[in-house]
């Protein structure tokens, strides 16, 4: 399995270097950020198995404080981007430390509430600009040498903070740290009798989580030269459960491809004005009745399911009789 | 010491053997009904002690009041010697009790191997380590496979836990709670829902490990009771009905009587 991860890297990665001179860069950059903000997000949801409705909290104030530091301050871009990401680590840590007390639909509407918080502590503070947000932010000099005015140079900065946040989640899914924190999501109680501290694990998942929301906001604010409400509102909160969920929660793919498919369709779909969200709500209707592991999620069970006939009629000469099989579960360790 | 102890305790004589897990007067009510009443219960380290009674007795619940998963409403409770009402699940599993669940307690969607793997990783300290790939746990695979084949589920080790019949889950439940060397383990009907031929197999491993170790375990199967445990409290409506050898219980008129209609195959 590792090696096919190892492969669909290297193509993706020759695929994302190319792709700016193919497509409209900055089209390519929001699709960046909305991956990462999805990656960060499936690592608590379909990872950690905790809803968290009010992800937009920690997206939105690294934005801030990202643009803040960077056209007030006159931070660098780099340290922008660190003053959001730890902006949104304390953050994630507070709220994190007080949500995870609580379980399933309670958790979910106790992030909500901090969420609502922070929107209405943007709405009113002095430097968040109120409704107009903070404006014309430079987007300065990378290092101080690179001119990120450049769409292309930003585009590669973008598309390499991408791939460390990717990475890391990857790593953390893929690690001592994550097989603990499935074993959480399966069965707590059973994780509490072999000795784990849970909340723990959680908080930890949930500061990661944040932490790269965070800088999924700050790369955002790179892009578009501007931290606006939009972005700490609870509909941002929610695009990302989409995301997550149409490309499939608990795969490392899928909220790529989440993000990929609601950007462009925003897009591209744009001149239908209003429109947009009704045929993005229908999709989303389409995509739970028939394929509720997501995109992702479905083809891979698709193939592990093709994969496991062919095994099975191999070993059917050696007969086991115990073979029982129980569809409700994934059969594949997810991509 | 041996203040209130029912008279049927001494049962193996010395009083002054080591005791592992005591409960002193402990109590649980849950909005007015009482799941557990006033029992005191001694286990002696190194012994099989094996709670029965009929459903609804209370077991489970002393159970969880002992690996603290519900806090008591009054009463005491020690582990070695000291007062554990106060601590928490995951740190009791630390300091070397371990329970198994009535319900078949795996990961599903983790491997068989991974099952035990996660328990083997947690003494040694690397659970944190979200940064390190996955391969760092395959020093622990020996040692799980050792595990497995104990419990007859080597062949299994590649497939989801999800997948495996019920009473093999049962025997990956045993197999994940060794992993972690307990001294005391508390089983919660190991057997329930297995094959013959499974349950003489893990009765078999419950007596090999039972060797050094404490074992507090809740049985419906008679046979194996009587097989394994050095002594047997009977529970009934949250209270102590007798306690002593299978010899000493089985006469018990009172035990005969709560027993009698109730379709258990003793």
């Amino acid at each position: 399995m590792e090696r096919n991860h190892l492969i669909l890297a290297v193509v993706a990665v020759v695929a994302l270097l190319i792709a700016p001179h193919l497509l409209y860069s900055v089209f390519l950059m929001k699709v960046l950020c909305f991956a990462l903000f999805a990656c960060a997000f499936n690592l608590l949801l379909g990872y950690g198995g905790l809803l968290s409705f009010g992800h937009a909290a920690y997206f939105g104030s690294a934005s801030y404080v990202t643009a803040h530091t960077m056209k007030v301050w006159g931070f660098t871009p780099e340290l922008g981007i660190i003053a959001g990401m730890l902006a949104a680590a304390l953050l994630g840590l507070v709220f994190g430390w007080l949500a995870i007390r609580r379980a399933g639909i309670y958790f979910a509407m106790v992030t909500l509430a901090f969420a609502q918080m922070v929107y209405f502590y943007a709405l009113q503070a002095p430097f968040t600009g109120g409704e107009d947000g903070i404006q014309a932010v430079p987007r300065g000099e990378l290092f101080g040498f690179i001119d990120l005015r450049d769409d292309i140079s930003l585009y590669y900065f973008v598309l390499a903070l991408f791939l460390i946040g990717f990475f890391v989640l990857y790593r953390t899914v893929y690690s001592p740290f994550g097989q603990v924190l499935k074993a959480i999501r399966e069965n707590e109680p059973r994780a509490i009798s072999l000795g784990y501290r849970t909340n723990h694990f959680k908080l930890a998942t949930f500061v990661l989580s944040a932490t790269f929301s965070g800088m999924a906001g700050a790369a955002t604010v790179l892009v578009f030269q501007l931290a606006s409400l939009t972005y700490v509102e609870w509909q941002m909160s929610g695009e990302v459960v989409l995301m997550t969920l149409l490309g499939g929660m608990g795969t490392v793919l899928g909220p790529v491809v989440g993000a990929a498919l609601v950007v462009t369709l925003q897009t591209y779909l744009a001149p239908f004005g209003a429109w947009v969200t009704i045929i993005l709500g229908v999709i989303f209707v389409i995509c739970v009745l028939l394929f509720r592991r997501g995109i992702v999620g479905e083809a891979l069970a698709r193939f592990a399911f093709l994969k496991n006939d062919k095994a099975q009629l191999q070993r059917s000469d050696v007969a086991e009789a115990t073979v029982t099989k129980e569809a409700a579960h994934d059969p594949v360790k997810p991509l | 010491m041996g203040w209130g102890w029912p008279a049927l305790h001494n049962a193996l004589g010395d009083m002054t053997e080591e005791i592992a897990v005591e409960t002193q007067g402990l109590t649980k009510e849950f909005k007015g009904f009482v799941a557990v009443n006033d029992v005191s219960l001694r286990v002696r380290k190194g012994t099989i002690h094996a709670i029965i009674g009929p459903n609804g007795a209370g077991k489970t619940t002393l159970f969880n009041l002992i690996t603290k998963f519900l806090q008591p409403t009054s009463g005491k409770i020690l582990y070695k010697g000291s007062d554990i009402t106060q601590a928490k699940s995951a740190d009791l599993a630390r300091h070397g009790m371990v329970r198994s669940f009535q319900i078949s307690a795996v990961f599903p969607q983790l491997t068989v191997l991974e099952n035990v793997r996660v328990a083997l990783q947690r003494p040694s300290g690397i659970s944190f380590h979200f940064w390190k790939p996955e391969a760092t746990l395959s020093h622990f695979n020996d040692r799980a496979m050792e595990l497995l084949e104990a419990v007859g589920l080597a062949d299994a080790a590649d497939g989801h836990a999800g997948e495996l019949a019920y009473g093999r889950k049962r025997a990956l439940e045993i197999a994940t709670t060794l992993a972690l060397e307990p001294e005391t383990l508390l089983l919660d009907e190991p057997m329930a829902g297995m094959g013959t031929e499974d349950v003489s197999r893990i009765a078999a491993l419950i007596k090999t490990i039972s060797k050094g170790r404490t074992i507090i375990m809740i049985e419906h199967t008679m046979k194996v009771v009587a097989d394994l445990s050095d002594t047997i409290t009977v529970l009934q409506r949250g209270e102590i009905l007798a306690d002593g050898t299978y010899e000493q219980v089985s006469r018990n008129p009172e035990v005969i009587e709560a027993y009698m209609g109730t379709g258990d195959d003793a």
